[in-house]
């Protein structure tokens, strides 16, 4: 092909993502003639938009092909995580309806913030050089940023923005420094090409520029040590935003490292092998050991991200298909439980506004039998208890782990996974051992669906778990 | 194909989905969830003698096999039965309708969801005796849990929580390393496949390893000491129903895995650990019955009883002898019915003064003769007099182990009258005696309902007791086909070391 005639074919395998910016753009400009009050129509809008990309990417052809000369990337990996990424960023467009209204924020910005956003997460996942990885990741944070401090009134939801933005460009300084330092090592900013200089043998500047890359992703991801601005954002952030920053970026940010390591790195695996592994331990154990004190639902859930990455490393540790096919199905049923349960949350609400103590949950066996069991079942699927969507979620993970020798990883795993059961259970304790509380608000239908859907797919995940499983397999393979 | 065991795990589930069906809280309503839960356990039990009707004993191969696609080519959805967890599938089947009966008038609380964590528990049970999937196994093993958790955290004592924690937590722990275990065997057998792997033969020093990680999960299951605290504390916080499936078949599991997987897969490794196991179990039989003569809850003392029984269980297994293996298999059946009916025996005077302490009690005879009866042959039973079932169990397990280890058989033989002790000390002190508590005076005797829920135990206590040789018979072909395989086992394992 050459460089010199640019066909419009050419954009085609990009055609998803310039719609969803082109869309995007065209909301802009439909809120800026209708005005303050066009929320809902934007709102549903965004999520026609959202669906519509993730028909377009669901109907592309299962092969890998690449556009702008590499730097765009479209294979089955990118499939399988985009549709992820778009299912959480629509379903937050479906939830937060409510929120918004009841916390005075309802600013039609805010589904075109996450649409931009999730135009950034689309790009990251298909980041086929260092640059377009950068512009992607840098697209999606600072759409982030924003709707992190959304609640303009709340001291505590423009701290968590506020953080998450000066935490949030350290890390892209030094993801940024580390990308310098492997083109300078390298002469080359494509994955393929870094993978085939390393070929040949790696030098100590090269491993520099991957220490640093790899921080600025963990940021990201919010793996330990770099995971500290987790609980203060997740806390802060307006409820359906945390939901959001749980489910959406997390798994395109986990993509993106998956990608930048077996694409760029495979050369070098014993290299970043071990980073990941430190990494994967420290996640688990801060997430399960941290999340056992928390009073607040939010910051429980934020710890408990925290070690569900840890867990979803231990798959890429593995460093193979196998790894990355466990990482793959590990995302995907994280994000279902994810959106489920941060969807129960929403409904915590009494007459005096939203609620978020885990307190708050007491005896809601009682008072709304069904969110309560839903809302169990999802809690024993996060600590990864059979019959669940959870435990194969962690199969996965671990026999690529069993299968790479990495016998101690996985057995400090499963340790710190029976501490993490221990607050899972705390909360169906408060929901059904203890005295009721007042009931709260009746749901709205659309937290409704939401909740049921993620409770039936956790339920009966285990009887037909091949479409999923199948679809893992082929984007796994699409990388090596 | 026959699509018998699947229809077993099927039809509580089945129970379940009318149960959701019941609405309100009205007395009509709490009677058709007890009609509902009665009538789909005994369906299951019908169903369950025709699968015994088309299983035949003298096999030790898998029958009434039945396979289908799962999570991939080589980790399949497969059930089937041998001679060794036919009888647990039939044990459970069995129990589960006295389960729902005599929680028929003592839980009033949230009937509908108690009846239907049992039936679902019930499911999961049967499912864990009739896998032939290892992850499959595994996956109805720890899915126990969920229901058992609620079980005694919704409907247990004054520490039903701390119980329901401690329950869970221990019990997960174990079988996560049994996970990780199973995984390494994925990778080395390339299947999860029990009969296949049954064929396969492991590197000795992995076995080690895989029987270390097994030995974690069952033996916190069973429970064998030193991990075996939890069991009291679950045993006293749980609803009577739930006290029985507890120590009649959950325990079970526990034994059934070191039959199932430990012994035929890790054959040189269970010769090699066979002596720490005897030493575990010499100590769980003498110190536990020593700690059951101090009790002063009936229920705890019958949680450490439990405790001693299973050390025979245990000690009879690793004997690897023909006696040690099918006394241990009948030592768990006797087990299962006997201690369920004890518990049962003791929820009755429960339901009647809301105390399970022994102090409380004394004289029943006098006001309560048809229980006294009853009690004493479930107690005698429990002590292993000859002429009920306890018997057999306990004298074969002992037979193996004079066989294996003369001392062993020694001290274990010490535990036979220690539970003489504290088994009849607790009989007199609560049936014997003159009757001075006020409380007492007017203690009603059985009702039908108690006799109909204990008079099939009583029975069966006594004719396994009088005739062993029917259920021993099941045990005896897979028994055999076992020795063969660890006796080849280890003969290569010594030709390996002579050649050498």
């Amino acid at each position: 092909m050459s460089s010199a005639t640019v066909t419009l074919a050419q954009f085609a395998p990009a055609l998803p993502e310039i719609l969803l910016a082109a869309g995007a753009l065209a909301l802009v400009l439909i809120g800026a003639f209708r005005g303050e009050k066009s929320f809902g129509l934007i709102n549903t809008l965004a999520f026609l938009l959202l669906a519509l990309v993730g028909v377009l990417i669901a109907t592309q052809d299962a092969v890998t092909v690449s556009a702008f000369n590499g730097a765009f990337i479209s294979d089955s990996f990118g499939r399988f995580m985009k549709i992820a990424v778009l299912i959480g960023s629509a379903v937050t467009l479906m939830i937060s309806g409510d929120y918004l209204k009841a916390t005075g924020s309802q600013q039609f910005e805010f589904p075109i913030l996450v649409a931009l956003s999730t135009l950034g997460m689309l790009l990251m996942i298909s980041a086929g050089d260092l640059i377009a990885l950068y512009l992607g990741l840098e697209l999606s944070s600072l759409a982030l940023y924003v709707v992190a401090s959304f609640n303009r009134d709340s001291v505590k939801s423009t701290e968590a923005g506020l953080k998450y933005f000066v935490l949030g460009a350290l890390s892209s300084g030094m993801l940024l420094y580390g990308a310098s330092l492997v083109y300078g090592m390298t002469g080359s900013v494509s994955f393929s090409g870094i993978a085939s200089v390393l070929k040949d043998g790696t030098s100590l500047g090269v491993i520099f520029g991957l220490v640093f890359i790899l921080a600025g992703l963990a940021f990201k991801i919010s793996a330990v040590p770099f995971h500290m601005w987790t609980p203060d954002v997740y806390e802060g952030a307006p409820t359906p935003v945390t939901a959001f920053f749980a489910a959406a970026p997390k798994i395109a940010a986990m993509a993106l490292l998956v990608r930048v390591v077996e694409q760029a790195f495979p050369h070098i695996t014993g290299q970043w092998q071990q980073i990941i592994v430190f990494i994967a331990i420290a996640s688990m154990g801060l997430g399960a050991f941290a999340a056992i004190g928390q009073q607040n639902i939010k910051r429980l859930l934020a710890y408990s991200s925290i070690g569900h990455v840890g867990f979803a490393l231990v798959g890429l540790s593995a460093g193979t298909a196998g790894g990355v096919e466990g990482v793959a199905i590990y995302m995907a049923i994280y994000l279902v439980t994810t959106l489920g349960t941060f969807g129960c949350v929403l409904a915590m609400r009494r007459e005096g506004g939203y609620v978020e103590d885990i307190d708050d949950l007491a005896g809601l066996s009682k008072t709304h039998p069904i969110m309560a069991f839903i809302l169990a079942m999802l809690m024993f699927s996060l600590a990864g208890i059979p019959p669940l969507a959870g435990f194969f979620a962690k199969w996965y993970v671990f026999v690529a782990a069993v299968e790479a020798k990495l016998y101690a990883l996985a057995v400090i795993g499963v340790v710190t996974s029976v501490v993490g059961a221990y607050y899972c259970l705390r909360i169906v304790k408060i929901m059904y051992f203890d005295e009721a509380k007042a009931p709260f608000l009746p749901m709205s239908a659309a937290i409704r669906l939401v909740v049921g859907v993620s409770g039936v797919f956790v339920l009966a995940f285990w009887l037909y778990p091949a479409p999923l499983v199948t679809r893992a397999v082929a984007a796994a393979q699409s990388l090596f | 194909m026959s699509h018998l065991l699947s229809a077993l795990i099927i039809l509580p589930l089945v129970g379940v989905a009318a149960l959701l069906m019941v609405r309100g809280e009205s007395d009509s309503a709490k009677n058709n969830v007890r009609w509902i839960a009665l009538f789909a356990t005994l369906i299951t039990f019908i169903v369950s003698i025709v699968a015994w009707g088309r299983f035949d004993p003298s096999s030790s191969a898998f029958q009434l096999v039945e396979e289908g696609e799962w999570l991939s080519e080589t980790i399949r959805f497969k059930l089937g039965v041998d001679g060794f967890s036919m009888p647990f599938i039939l044990l459970t089947t069995f129990l589960m309708p006295f389960c729902i009966v005599a929680s028929w008038v003592s839980v009033e609380k949230r009937l509908k969801e108690y009846m239907i964590a049992f039936l679902v528990l019930e499911a999961l049970m049967i499912g864990v005796f009739s896998a032939l999937d290892l992850v499959l196994f595994y996956l109805f093993f720890e899915a126990g849990l969920i229901p058992m958790f609620l079980i005694i955290g919704i409907w247990g004592g004054k520490r039903r929580i701390y119980a329901s924690f401690k329950f869970f937590l221990y019990t997960l722990l174990g079988s996560l390393l049994m996970l990780v275990a199973i995984m390494a065997m994925f990778w080395t057998a390339g299947t999860t496949d029990i009969p296949s792997l049954l064929a396969f033969k492991f590197p000795s020093g992995m076995q080690t390893w895989l029987w270390l990680a097994f030995f974690a999960s069952f033996a916190v299951k069973m429970p064998m000491w030193p991990v075996h605290t939890w069991l009291p504390d679950a045993h006293v916080e749980a609803p009577t129903a739930g006290s029985v499936i507890l120590a009649a078949i959950l325990l079970k599991m526990g034994g059934y895995g070191f039959i199932r997987f430990s012994i035929p897969m890790f054959p040189e490794a269970s010769l090699y650990f066979a002596p720490f196991v005897f030493a575990l179990s010499v100590v769980a039989i003498v110190y536990t019955s020593l700690v059951a003569l101090m009790q002063e809850d009936i229920k705890k003392l019958i949680a450490y009883s439990s405790v001693a029984h299973m050390g025979f269980v245990t000690m009879g297994l690793f004997t690897l002898t023909s006696q040690g293996i099918q006394g241990a298999m009948f030592q768990m059946v006797s087990h299962g019915i006997v201690s369920g009916a004890l518990v049962l025996a003791v929820g009755v005077v429960y339901d009647r003064m809301h105390t399970r302490e022994i102090s409380a009690y004394g004289g029943l005879v006098h006001r309560m003769p048809l229980f006294a009866i009853a009690f004493m042959v479930f107690t005698m039973a429990n002590v292993g007099l000859p002429g009920t079932s306890g018997f057999v169990g306990e004298f074969l397990t002992l037979l193996g182990a004079f066989r294996a280890n003369t001392w062993v058989a020694f001290v274990a033989t010490t535990g036979v009258v220690l539970s003489a002790a504290y088994a009849l000390w607790l009989y007199a002190r609560v049936v014997f005696g003159t009757l001075d508590k006020p409380s007492l005076m007017t203690i009603k005797d059985l009702s039908a309902r108690e006799i109909g829920l204990l008079a099939p135990l009583l029975i069966l206590t006594i004719y396994f007791g009088i005739k062993p040789g029917p259920v021993l018979d099941v045990f005896a072909a897979p028994t055999e086909a076992l020795l063969k395989t660890t006796q080849m086992a280890f003969d290569a394992a010594h030709l390996a070391l002579a050649l050498q």
